[in-house]
């Protein structure tokens, strides 16, 4: 009797392939938002900015031979009413010099609200170098109703930015999420940050 | 049949090909109804370049291919007594024909790759102008100047509708369009309030995703003064057809003498803004407008006279807006009704419809602010 | 042993003939086709004139996203797995696919997988109106209600596809006659293999994306909800590591299917067998890593946009290969224009065509003017239309006499072929030129600056939609009569399935045959 080519048995084949699937999916669900987040850290895609500034503040020295531009903006996504504008527009730094400046954000409804700012930066190629070392967008901004504050900001933008790199702007948007700050959003953050570190451990 | 075959190709190729050569004699400013816009930007006309010399490597490689091919149907085919030869493999071809497109390739990277590099460059700009992309219209601010305006389509829903003639710009017309300078580069940051829209005006040759939460940049310096314009280019919900953009460009003095215009309107409502009075005031300066301005028509008691009743008046008892606009711009029908934007103050005309709103024998209960008159100036 | 089918609804409900599978495959992929195509023709009416006469808005985004989506996973990719279900067992020397049962279920989900999308059009707010390339928020805060039946819909047609892919790679590394070395597999059997691989890795991604526009539109996280720390643009970048691939999966077979067809018209082997399958590896390789190629508008770091456009041109260089291979097989044969040939050679053309667009499209300069333009419409009418439809009608001409054992009538045949090549031609070389001229994709109205080509757009729409009711008449009366089909059918095919008797016995190949 002649027989067929086989490679595998049939049931083998298909449970490898069917693994293959499965791993394609947790590999998109899970592994791909985090390595995008990592992608945008590195290249500075989307504008998007690292966290906190964790290295040595003083250690960076000051270049005083230069100066750069940086330009403030203030957006308010849908749906969102408070009033929110940067205090200072523009200001000239030199790299490396630590710098405060502050947002003003008026809760101009008759209810208790919390907002989130997200920021971007343009250009791409300067995110890398603009350090925040305390940001009101590291956390969420509670207002009571008709509750008025001043957000502040310290930053430096590293010694090191690139020559080309004469004017940077810095925006944040800001977002209402009094309706989604049930605690979903935190576990599902935590969750995804776990996953993160068991990609990164293996 | 094979001759209908060819002839229809060649037609469509000759179409194409004749289109776009006698464009490029066709007269400057007149729009291509089957080509790219040159543009109005040393960019738009270095893309415009570049997109031409691929369309051209495309014709001449199509020419080759093809022309192989039409050779081989009509000369190799059956009917003529063709014989099929056996080859099946050439590496010297293979190797050829995998190395001469890369060479050409790599002909269209070099240039493409300079165009992007300069697209890129958005430092050292002139003027920085917010976009932000809402549903369905979009929003111009002019950083550090104070200057912020919203911009929506101005064709008429009967001309959608189809219920009026289309006018040239149609769909493709706003009430505000963006304003900027001549010879000055223009940085565009660009973001959006709700869903991803895309910026687009085809004669700057600048397409940037307006993205919620998220800014991006692009730059464009224009020679010419002029309009164009352009569309949102990605879809972003039921009325993603009706955003046009139009951008205005004009000489730099107009430009300065424009935004100066635009920082005293806005500087103007924001100290109005903090101007609020309370019913006692605005009734107290109403009576005395009211005495001096409307008095000899109206009656000192809102009885009516030579001009109609105040008193009950459906104008003085109804919407806000309606009694606004007479008073501003005065009656359409009895020109005895005088407009009053020019003789009276925002604030004088608050407190006086104010007064006739809730005095005179009349209680709406609404109170008018100098802004609201203001506000309504600048929409009209 | 060789027994026949069973009789009545029993035998399609129940059976794992892949003969019977194919041909259910098949019909299904037809009607999903007419479906998608009625949708189209709504698109190209409301088109005919600028102003809104016929449809509002928001039905036009609901027809535009629908017509996508049914011709990508409704038609073109059902009728690909259909062929695949007939021919790959009868290529190999095979007696049936290598997961039988498996095979019923892959395809008796699919109705159900597009009854629930279809049925999103009669919910509250409409269904689905974000285009088929649902990029967030508008898929997610901003959908209408239904976008969770479409979500499940899409995970219930990529598990099919899925585990129709699984079947073909089983059938095709474990089925084959002794002898049938890969390399002696014809294209058609490659190019499927190849694009098994493909699925098997991309569609459980698009599974990913849609699950997680679920969990951010109902557990609350926000995947591409910038305000809880997600990105929009995260959302695109997932979608298209899934859709390029998914473009070459709907035209990597088609290659094979032309591949067989060319040389047996030409009377010559096809030229060039192993640069072939290499062409197709490299184009499936490719597909991975130049996604971002449709985002190039999006903001991405200059260096980013740089490789992408570099990837990208470099695709040019396997396909320009296969044409090549193709054109040189035609060269020096003896030719016949048979109604399977026209549909071949139009194939290579149009197919050029689109793709020197395509190569236009890669240079991202010059994108930034054709994105999101008619000019992409164009482009991936032009890949898709002749690409996928085209190359299924051919090899629904070409192995129909196998299938059912009739000849199918060839004047109609060519009269259909000269329909759709003309309607093709009027309703998408236009489009090139408003889109170049600066007509944006996905609206219902435009400036009447673009009205003529519209309307000749629209006119040949319709003659293209006629054409394929031609088709559907002619396969109805082949089956049902006509001159009966010898064995071979053409003359000196290559290839086992013409070793078996027209029409194919339900049981083909249940000893293995040698193969030389």
């Amino acid at each position: 009797m002649k027989k067929f080519i086989q490679d595998n048995s049939v049931g083998m084949l298909s449970a490898k392939f069917g693994a293959v699937a499965v791993l394609m999916f947790c590999f998109a669900l899970f592994v791909m938002p985090p390595l995008y987040d990592l992608f945008c850290d590195i290249t500075g895609l989307n504008g998007k900015t690292a966290g906190a500034f964790a290295g040595d503040v003083s250690a960076i020295g000051i270049d005083k031979s230069r100066t750069v531009r940086i330009q403030f903006m203030a957006t308010n996504n849908e749906n969102m009413p408070w009033e929110f504008e940067p205090l200072t527009r523009t200001i000239n730094v030199h790299p490396g010099e630590p710098t405060v400046i502050k947002y003003r954000v008026y809760n101009t409804t008759a209810n208790d609200m919390v907002a989130q700012a997200v920021p971007s930066l343009v250009p791409f190629k300067a995110a890398n170098y603009f350090h925040k070392t305390e940001c009101f967008c590291f956390n969420q901004q509670p207002l009571a109703a008709g509750e008025s504050a001043e957000l502040g900001l310290s930053f430096i933008v590293d010694i090191d930015v690139p020559k080309q790199v004469k004017t940077i702007t810095l925006s944040y948007t800001l977002f209402d999420i009094t309706q989604q700050i049930k605690p979903v959003k935190n576990t599902q953050k935590a969750w995804q940050s776990t996953f993160v570190g068991q990609v990164a451990s293996q | 049949m094979l001759h209908t075959f060819n002839q229809l190709k060649a037609c469509l190729l000759s179409a194409a090909l004749l289109g776009i050569s006698s464009q490029s004699f066709a007269e400057e400013g007149v729009r291509s109804t089957i080509n790219m816009p040159v543009g109005v930007t040393p960019i738009s006309q270095e893309v415009f370049g570049l997109h031409m010399l691929i369309f051209w490597i495309c014709v001449a490689i199509g020419v080759v291919v093809f022309g192989v091919m039409f050779y081989s149907m009509i000369v190799h085919r059956k009917s003529n007594g063709a014989k099929a030869s056996n080859f099946h493999d050439s590496t010297v071809l293979e190797v050829a024909w995998t190395i001469i497109p890369f060479a050409i390739l790599i002909a269209m990277a070099i240039p493409a790759t300079s165009s992007l590099i300069k697209i890129y460059d958005t430092g050292d700009a002139d003027v920085d102008i917010v976009i932000t992309g809402y549903q369905w219209y979009w929003g111009y601010e002019y950083l550090d100047q104070g200057v912020s305006y919203f911009s929506r389509l101005s064709t008429p829903q009967e001309q959608i509708y189809n219920q009026a003639p289309k006018g040239e710009n149609y769909l493709v017309e706003v009430d505000e369009p963006l304003i900027i300078p001549t010879n000055k580069k223009v940085r565009f940051l660009v973001t959006a309030n709700d869903v991803i829209h895309s910026w687009w005006v085809p004669e700057l040759a600048v397409k940037r995703d307006a993205i919620p939460g998220y800014i991006n940049e692009s730059w464009t310096y224009i020679e010419e003064p002029g309009t164009y314009r352009g569309v949102c280019a990605e879809l972003c919900g039921k009325d993603h057809g009706f955003m046009p953009i139009v951008v205005k460009a004009v000489p730099e003095a107009d430009y300065v003498a424009w935004i100066g215009e635009r920082r005293q309107q806005a500087e103007k409502i924001a100290a109005m803004a903090k101007q609020t009075f309370t019913l006692e005031d605005l009734l107290a300066k109403g009576q005395d407008v009211y005495n001096k301005a409307c008095l000899a028509c109206h009656g000192v008691n809102g009885e009516g006279g030579v001009g109609k009743a105040i008193t009950g008046s459906p104008i003085a008892t109804g919407d806000a807006a309606a009694h606004i606009d007479i008073v501003v711009n005065g009656s359409r029908n009895n020109a005895a009704m005088a407009a009053y934007k020019d003789t009276l103050s925002e604030v004088d005309i608050a407190a006086v419809l104010t007064f006739q709103r809730n005095a005179l024998g009349n209680s709406v209960g609404d109170l008018i602010q100098p802004i609201d008159i203001l506000k309504f100036k600048q929409a009209n | 042993m060789a027994h026949g089918p069973a009789n009545g609804i029993t035998r399609w409900l129940y059976t794992t003939n892949h003969k019977d599978i194919g041909s259910m495959y098949l019909w299904f992929s037809f009607a999903m086709f007419f479906l998608g195509g009625a949708f189209a023709l709504m698109i190209r009416a409301e088109l005919f004139e600028p102003g809104l006469q016929i449809i509002a808005p928001e039905f036009f985004n609901q027809m535009t996203t629908m017509h996508g989506l049914i011709m990508v996973f409704g038609a073109v990719m059902p009728a690909f797995v259909g062929l695949a279900n007939w021919m790959i067992p009868m290529m190999i020397g095979a007696p049936d696919m290598a997961l039988p049962r498996m095979n019923n279920w892959s395809f008796w989900i699919l109705p159900f997988a597009f009854a629930m999308m279809v049925s999103t059009m009669f919910m509250e707010g409409g269904g689905p109106n974000f285009g088929w390339t649902f990029y967030a928020p508008l898929s997610t805060t901003y959908a209408p209600p239904s976008v969770t039946f479409f979500i499940f819909a899409v995970h219930i047609m990529g598990a099919s596809s899925i585990m129709g892919a699984i079947n073909i790679v089983a059938t095709i590394l474990n089925m084959r006659a002794p002898g049938m070395t890969l390399m002696k597999m014809p294209l058609f059997v490659w190019t499927w293999l190849i694009t098994a691989y493909l699925l098997i890795a991309v569609m459980p991604v698009l599974a990913g994306v849609v699950t997680m526009m679920l969990m951010d539109i109902h557990f609350g996280t926000s995947f591409f909800d910038a305000a809880g720390g997600g990105d929009p643009v995260l959302f695109q970048h997932v979608f298209w590591f899934f859709g390029h691939p998914e473009v070459y999966i709907m035209i990597l077979p088609a290659f094979g299917i032309v591949s067989a067809i060319i040389p047996t018209f030409a009377r010559k082997p096809l030229f060039g067998y192993s640069s072939m399958v290499y062409a197709t590896a490299s184009i499936a390789f490719l597909s991975f890593i130049v996604w971002a190629h449709h985002m190039f508008t999006v903001g991405m770091p200059l260096a980013g946009e740089l490789f992408f456009m570099y990837a990208t041109m470099l695709i040019a260089v396997p396909t320009g290969v296969k044409v090549f291979n193709w054109v040189t097989t035609m060269f020096r044969g003896a030719m016949t224009f048979e109604t399977p040939m026209l549909f071949s050679i139009a194939f290579v053309i149009l197919f050029t065509i689109g793709g020197f667009s395509g190569l236009m499209l890669a240079i991202a300069p010059a994108d930034f003017q054709y994105h999101d333009t008619y000019f992409v419409v164009a482009h991936f009418h032009y890949v898709l239309v002749p690409g996928a439809i085209f190359s299924i009608t051919a090899a629904v001409y070409y192995w129909l006499p196998k299938w059912c054992g009739n000849m199918y009538n060839e004047t109609m045949g060519k009269v259909q072929f000269w329909m759709a090549f003309v309607g093709l031609n009027l309703t998408f070389f236009p489009m090139h030129f408003v889109g170049l001229a600066g007509m944006q994709r996905r609206v219902p109205d435009y400036n009447p600056f673009f009205a003529d080509f519209n309307m000749i757009s629209s006119c040949g729409a319709f003659l293209f939609g006629a054409a394929q009711v031609i088709l559907l008449y002619n396969v109805i009366s082949t089956i049902v009569g006509g001159k009966k089909a010898t064995d071979e059918v053409w003359e000196n095919p290559e290839g086992l399935e013409w070793t078996v008797a027209s029409p194919a016995p339900y049981h083909t190949f249940s000893i293995p045959p040698d193969v030389k």
